[in-house]
């Protein structure tokens, strides 16, 4: 037996969920969990919806900063002019999530809980330094994306918490980030690789910071802190591609599935960084 | 199991109904509220034969609890023709031959429409994209895509001389 309930406040979301007898679910988008509800896969006697809380879905920009509220769908993300100019990456991994329908809805707090390897949002969202705010029982804490996700299905979230918003810095001049995707069509499907790439550049046209991220080639999104190293302190020639590319393949610990084997997942993850890499360093090299 | 009692407005008309929690807006709309033009594909979001719009957003239908359309707006194919008055999509997906069996068309002119609402002059690529989410078995989509092209000039044209 279901119960449904749509709170007002975090506080009011955050008693109903410690005090629910059985097991709950946090529903946002509900572009995952309505699918998952339907199938079996899981059976929760609650559902508590966030989306009457006010600020829960919407993006607010302070001095550079901007913060996206949990439940945001993915459309609303793409027609934010002003996050797209500061976080193209994060904007287009967000509007690669299902089809025009899924982004009237799909959110990133969902993307993000629902723990898949494969999810686009969550690269783009580690290689921009984003953090999210969890409300709790105990409070709020404000904690970086990559610790969330734990493996395939499962996240560091304790019962009764969830996500509110998430936060991306203040960018420097000359940053940029890029997110790519590979799919063996062009549209509708879920990524064999992803890679997300965030860069800060000199005036001259050197990388001074960089994070590297990829998605779908382990249990959880990779930071790569070595793919990363290849490029700080060069502009993009060869070499650090080369070396770009190889650090990508060596952090990949993939699965072998209907979608890509070890091999193929691990090979296309350097491409795929490289790529990324090169829009990010375009877009950035457009800012200086 | 305990009934929720839902507020909407749906195609302009104030609707209420009562509904389990479990259920989905596609669900209320066709078994309760007798608006069988939304399509029951996938259920899971794959094929947008459910589309319908929320508050003038494009959202599958089978992927919505009904509970959770308490006070917003939502339109669904039947309220797309004006009484006998098909919208210009309608038109032209007749003119076009752009169905066969019929059974995605309703959530295609919904997409459709939810495209145009907000781009006037999409390119064929664009449209292509856009309805991605919106899967056909039967004509293949260039048709479709014709159609909604051409609407989109005929809508252009009425506007410039409107």
């Amino acid at each position: 037996m279901l119960s449904y309930v749509a709170p007002l406040t975090v506080e009011e979301a955050i008693s109903i969920l410690a005090s629910a007898s059985g097991p709950a679910k946090v529903l946002s988008g509900g572009t995952d969990l309505l699918v998952q509800l339907r199938s079996g896969r899981t059976k929760p006697g609650l559902i508590v919806d966030i989306k009457r809380i006010p600020g829960i879905s919407g993006i607010r920009e302070r001095d550079g900063t901007f913060v996206i509220g949990a439940a945001t769908p993915g459309a609303v993300i793409g027609e934010c002019e002003a996050l797209r100019q500061a976080w193209p990456g994060v904007v287009e991994a967000a509007n690669l999530i299902g089809s025009s329908q899924v982004q009237g809805r799909a959110s990133l707090a969902g993307n993000l809980c629902n723990a898949s390897p494969a999810a686009d949002s969550v690269p783009a969202l580690i290689a921009a330094r984003a953090t999210c705010v969890v409300a709790g029982a105990n409070g709020q804490r404000e904690v970086p994306v990559e610790s969330i996700a734990t493996g395939p299905g499962r996240t560091s979230l304790k019962a009764g918490e969830f996500i509110i918003e998430f936060h991306l810095p203040k960018r420097p001049p000359r940053s940029a980030d890029a997110y790519l995707r590979f799919i063996p069509r062009t549209e509708m499907d879920i990524a064999v690789v992803g890679a997300g790439v965030s860069v800060t550049l000199d005036p001259d046209g050197a990388c001074t910071d960089a994070r590297v991220v990829l998605g779908a080639v382990a249990p959880t999104a990779i930071l790569v802190p070595e793919a990363a190293a290849a490029l700080i302190g060069r502009t993009l020639d060869e070499t650090a591609l080369a070396a770009l590319d190889q650090a990508a393949r060596r952090a990949c610990k993939p699965i072998d599935d209907k979608r890509g084997t070890i091999e193929y997942r691990t090979k296309v993850a350097g491409v795929m960084a490289r790529r990324s890499a090169a829009i990010a360093y375009e877009r950035a090299g457009e800012r200086r | 199991m305990s009934k929720h009692r839902v507020s909407t407005t749906i195609n302009g008309e104030p609707t209420e109904f009562l509904c389990e929690p479990q259920l989905t807006l596609l669900d209320v709309l066709r078994d309760d509220l007798h608006l069988t033009g939304s399509k029951e594909g996938c259920s899971s979001g794959d094929c947008g034969a459910c589309s319908v719009m929320v508050d003038g957003r494009l959202v599958c239908s089978c992927l919505m609890l009904a509970v959770e359309a308490e006070g917003h707006t939502i339109e669904t194919i039947e309220g797309m023709a004006r009484g006998k008055d098909l919208h210009p999509l309608q038109r032209k997906f007749l003119e076009h031959a752009a169905l066969q069996c019929g059974f995605c068309t309703p959530g295609v002119l919904v997409a459709a429409k939810a495209l145009l609402d907000r781009n006037p002059n999409p390119t064929e690529t664009e449209t292509r994209y856009w309805l991605a989410g919106n899967l056909c078995r039967c004509t293949g989509y260039d048709k479709i895509i014709r159609a909604v092209l051409d609407a989109a000039a005929e809508l252009r044209a009425e506007r410039a001389s409107g």
